[in-house]
Parts: C-alpha cells; structure tokens; sequence
C-alpha cells in the first residue's frame, strides 16, 4: 500500500466520521461514546500483526500479547457495557413486569 | 492477486461499512442497541479477516498462537467482568478507564515496533517510506501516552480518588504544560531524525502531558474530557494503521476520531462551554472561590417529611429533577416508587432531564430507565422550561447547580450563561439534600433562599422512603 493512498483512506475514514453523527439526543451522548470507545480498540489487529510478525522474537510476542490484551479488555468491556446501557432504554415486556 | 488477500479485501470492506452503520445507528434511540452488536460484530469480522490472511499467506507459528490466545482471553475476560459488575452510577469512569486502556494497546505496539522492527519490512530501505514509518510510529506514541494517562486522571478524578490540586488552578499549570508540550516536540523530531533513544523521553513526556492537561480539569467538564480522550484513541489507532499498514485500521480510528471530535462539539453546546474554555479555561470549582456570588443563606426553610407528603398529596402536577445526589443514594427505584403513588391518585408526573444532570450526558437516563421509568416521561431542558410555571411541586433530587436560578440573573457568577431549569417558577419547590453543601461547582444556590422553596435535609434514599410511608398513612395511591 502506497503511503499517498493510505492518506487517502486517512482522508475519507475522517469524512465519513464527521458525517456519521449529526444531530444525537442527550440520552445517547454516553452509550454512543462508549460504544465509539469500543470501536477505537480496532487497534488489536495492530496488536495481532505485531504477534504475527514476531518470529519467535520473545519480547516482541510478549509486548504484543499486552497490548492485545489491552485492546480486548477495551474492545470486549466497551460493547458489553454500552449493551448494558442501551438494553436499559428498550422497553420490552421481556424486561421485567 | 491471490485468494487470501481478496477474501481479506472484501471482509475489511465489510467491516469498514458495518462500523459506519454501528456508529450511526448508535445515535438514534430505536436502533441502538442493534447498532451496537452491529459494530461488535464488525470488529470480530475484522478478526477473522486478519487471521485467515496470514494463515492463507505466511502462516503463524504456534508460538504466535500461545501469545495471541493468552493476550486475548485476559484482556476479554477482565473487560466482560468489569463490563458486568460494575455499577451504573460509575459509567463515566469505567468508559474513561476502557478509553485509556484503548490508548495504551496503540502505544504498545508503536513501542514494539520501535525497538524490535519488523522483519520483512526493512529489507530495500527506503528513505521515505522510513521516514513514514518514524512519524507514525511517534504520533502513534504520543497520542497513545496522552490517551492513556489522561484517561487514567479523569477516572481517577470521578472516583474521587484525586482531587483538583490548587497549582493547577493558577497560571502556573499553562506553563507546565507548555514546557511539556515543547519537550515532548523536541523528543518527537529527535525521534524522527533517527536518534532512537529518545524514545523513552518521548513516552514519559507524553505521559507527564496527559496528566498535566487534564488534572486541572473538573466538574461538569469531565464528560467533555472524556470524549475528547475518547477522539484522541481513535487517532492513536488510525496512527498504529500506518504502523503495521493497515487500511482497515486507518478508517476506523479516523472514523472514532472524527466522529469523538463532533460528539466532543455536541456536548460542550449542551453546556453553554466552548471546547476552549474547558481545556483551558480551569474547572468551574476553582475560578467559584474567588467570585463575589459566593455569600451566607439568609432565608432557608426546612420542612419535614409529612409536610411534603401533604403538598404532594394535593398537587395535580409534579416535576421531578434528578441530579447525581439521586445516582448516589442510589434511589432510583424508590423514586419510581413514589412516582408511582402519585400516578395512582391521578397526578401528572414528569422528569426534567438537565443536559448534564449526573456526572454525564444521558446519565440520568440511564439511570432512571434503569427503575423502569417510561421513556416519554423523560423531558429534556428546552421542553420541559415552560411547563414550571403551571406546575404544582418540584421535587429537586440531589441536582444543585443545574437549577441555580443564578445562572440567568447575576452575571458576576461563573455559572451565568449556562442553561438551567427553571425549577422556581413552580409553585411549590422541595430540595432533597444531605446538607447545606455546595454543588459539584461549589457555588451557592439561590435557588435555596427563595420563599416558595423548602428543603428537606436526608440522604435522598431515606427522604424517599420516609415519603412513601407518609403517602400510604395519607392513602395515596391506594386504591
């Protein structure tokens, strides 16, 4: 991948997440910054190719398996959480009487 | 082009468009929730996409194997537990501390990189494509470093863990904060001039930034905080992207980026804040100290349980306003309660929800959707202001400054400007407090002297629970 094109897709990705989000009601700001939150741990597949990538380097795998342990626990508690909080706002009989 | 990187090609490009709807139907009511598991699902696409790719090309060693396993079952499984067990009244906190975490994995793996380069990457070195390389690997630790220890500060602030040191509240802190800026510039360019040792000088001043800018921050500014934070990981990540060459990487950190830095923009406008003032502009508490509205009560009333019992009992329509006093009492449920007492005897109830009631936007939502509060009794600020007047009771659960009436009357105050409701145009206004404290802004209330309120001193917890009582020796709700 040439660096100019990889600008490109830094140019776009920026667009289209300024266009995503227009007007939110308050009621949202905290589930959609979580969940945002949750998304922004996509660095875990930096993480993977670092452990990939390592060739039995034993310090890089170990640096690796930190930081992907450290996206995960973003990645997975970030939607768990922001589920929590949006299941409040459905109001299915389900949900309790 | 060979079966592996096609097949990664069209799952990115799947991932990259579900993202992008995840995000945007996180920000309607209806499709939330869906949206959500939307993007979650994404993300593990985006997973499998990357595995199946090297085992369709290069191969991954066991060993990778080991590490990837133990990397991902501990990280998942700490973030599912602290996802289920932590309680609703310390969200902000817990998205901070995710936030942070989120940073340090795009700062860790910059480090890797830097110290131990890849193989396979440098063999025809090219002077622009390393240079490429040392950029990114810098922006992606200096993001990362801020991120992380910014993000750890403000949980550390909302938990109450640390407070607002008064050096930071002078103009000494801008200074601080400067010299570390330039330091960390200087460390930067030494950086990408190839001088690697400067690495770690980096990492620490980064570090030292992130604590600095956000110490000094606090109160109702917090949630803003986070959210620029929150943008921040976004950017760290999309820099990790040119790290490793990842396209999918660079969209979706672009995408958070984006997308954090406008819901930063929104939220400020809910507070009648510029981004500027917050980041710079010192935490309300402090500045409040100095200021002349500051002054003794003159003309408190306080009030009993039953004599609030009685005034509800007779009123048609109440307005209640939840503040975090209600998150902390944890009271939510024994306020449904009363609410629904009232609504039995026929009496209109309704929730006046503050942009920043709580220590968070859409907190006290969550909170009261929690107690299985009907979402359509919920009204924000601007619908629910002109309905004060031709209401009987307001209840003022733990909220303070959001119903300081100062904030449209005197100037002088460092709350004038911001929005509030307008809780003394009702007829009738009880404040459930624990005391005669001050407000997260530590301002005094006005609101309090006034002759038509009263306030009824307790935990919000036991005030409620007293209330039913007294309603049921009244009958209400009894039927």
């Amino acid at each position: 991948m040439s660096f100019i094109s990889l600008l490109w897709v830094l140019l776009l990705g920026s667009l289209l997440g300024l266009e995503l989000i227009g007007k939110v009601p308050p009621t949202l700001h905290t589930p959609l910054m979580s969940g945002a939150n949750a998304i922004s741990g996509i660095t875990m597949l930096a993480a993977l190719t670092l452990i990939v990538k390592a060739e039995g380097n034993m310090p890089l795998l170990i640096i690796g398996s930190v930081s992907l342990g450290f996206a995960l626990f973003n990645v997975v508690g970030g939607f768990f959480v922001t589920d929590r909080m949006l299941a409040m706002f459905s109001r299915k009989p389900s949900n309790k009487k | 082009m060979n079966l592996p990187v096609i097949f990664k090609f069209v799952i990115d490009l799947l991932a990259v468009l579900l993202l992008a709807l995840g995000i945007k139907g996180l920000s309607k009511v209806k499709s939330a929730r869906d949206a959500n598991r939307l993007a979650a699902l994404a993300m593990l696409l985006s997973v499998i996409g990357l595995l199946s790719y090297y085992l369709g090309t290069s191969g991954i060693a066991i060993q990778s194997w080991i590490w990837i396993i133990i990397g991902s079952i501990i990280g998942s499984l700490f973030g599912a537990i602290l996802a289920k067990k932590v309680p609703m009244t310390s969200m902000p906190e817990t998205v901070a501390l995710f936030n942070g975490c989120g940073g340090m994995s795009s700062l860790l793996v910059a480090l890797g990189v830097a110290i131990f380069p890849i193989s396979g990457g440098q063999e025809n070195f090219d002077f622009f494509k390393s240079l490429i390389n040392e950029v990114s690997i810098s922006v992606s630790i200096f993001v990362g470093a801020i991120t992380f220890t910014g993000s750890i500060v403000a949980m550390a602030k909302l938990q109450g863990w640390l407070s607002t040191p008064g050096w930071t509240q002078s103009k000494v802190r801008h200074f601080v904060n400067i010299v570390f800026a330039v330091a960390s510039l200087i460390a930067f360019f030494d950086l990408i001039n190839g001088n690697t040792s400067s690495i770690w000088l980096l990492v620490i001043i980064s570090s030292l930034l992130g604590i600095g800018v956000t110490l000094p921050i606090g109160g109702a500014d917090m949630p803003v905080v986070i959210s620029l934070l929150n943008s921040y990981s976004g950017i760290a990540a999309a820099a990790a992207g040119f790290v490793v060459d990842s396209q999918l990487l660079i969209v979706a950190g672009a995408m958070v980026g984006a997308a954090g830095l406008i819901l930063t923009q929104v939220m400020c406008k809910g507070m009648n804040r510029s981004l500027v003032s917050v980041l710079f502009g010192g935490s309300l508490s402090a500045q409040s100290t100095a200021s002349s509205g500051s002054g003794e009560y003159t003309n408190i009333t306080s009030c009993s349980v039953e004599e609030c019992a009685l005034t509800l009992e007779a009123a048609n329509k109440v307005i209640i306003v939840p503040g975090y006093g209600l998150a902390v009492a944890q009271a939510q449920h024994t306020l449904r309660e009363v609410t629904k007492k009232l609504e039995q005897n026929g009496i209109e109830v309704v929730y006046a929800i503050h942009p920043v009631a709580g220590r968070m936007p859409g907190h006290m939502n969550v909170l009261l959707a929690e107690a299985d509060v009907p979402y359509e009794q919920l009204k924000e600020m601007d619908v629910v202001n002109p309905d004060f007047p031709a209401t009987d009771v307001v209840l003022v659960l733990g909220a303070n400054d959001v119903v300081n009436p100062q904030a449209k009357n005197d100037s002088s105050s460092p709350l004038y400007g911001m929005p509030v409701l307008d809780v003394q145009e009702a007829r009738t206004v009880f404040v459930i407090k624990r005391g005669m404290s001050a407000g997260y802004s530590g301002i005094k209330n006005d609101l309090f002297d006034l002759p038509n309120t009263s306030m009824v001193f307790g935990d919000a917890k036991k005030v409620l629970n007293d209330l039913i009582g007294e309603l049921k020796d009244l009958g209400v709700g009894e039927k």
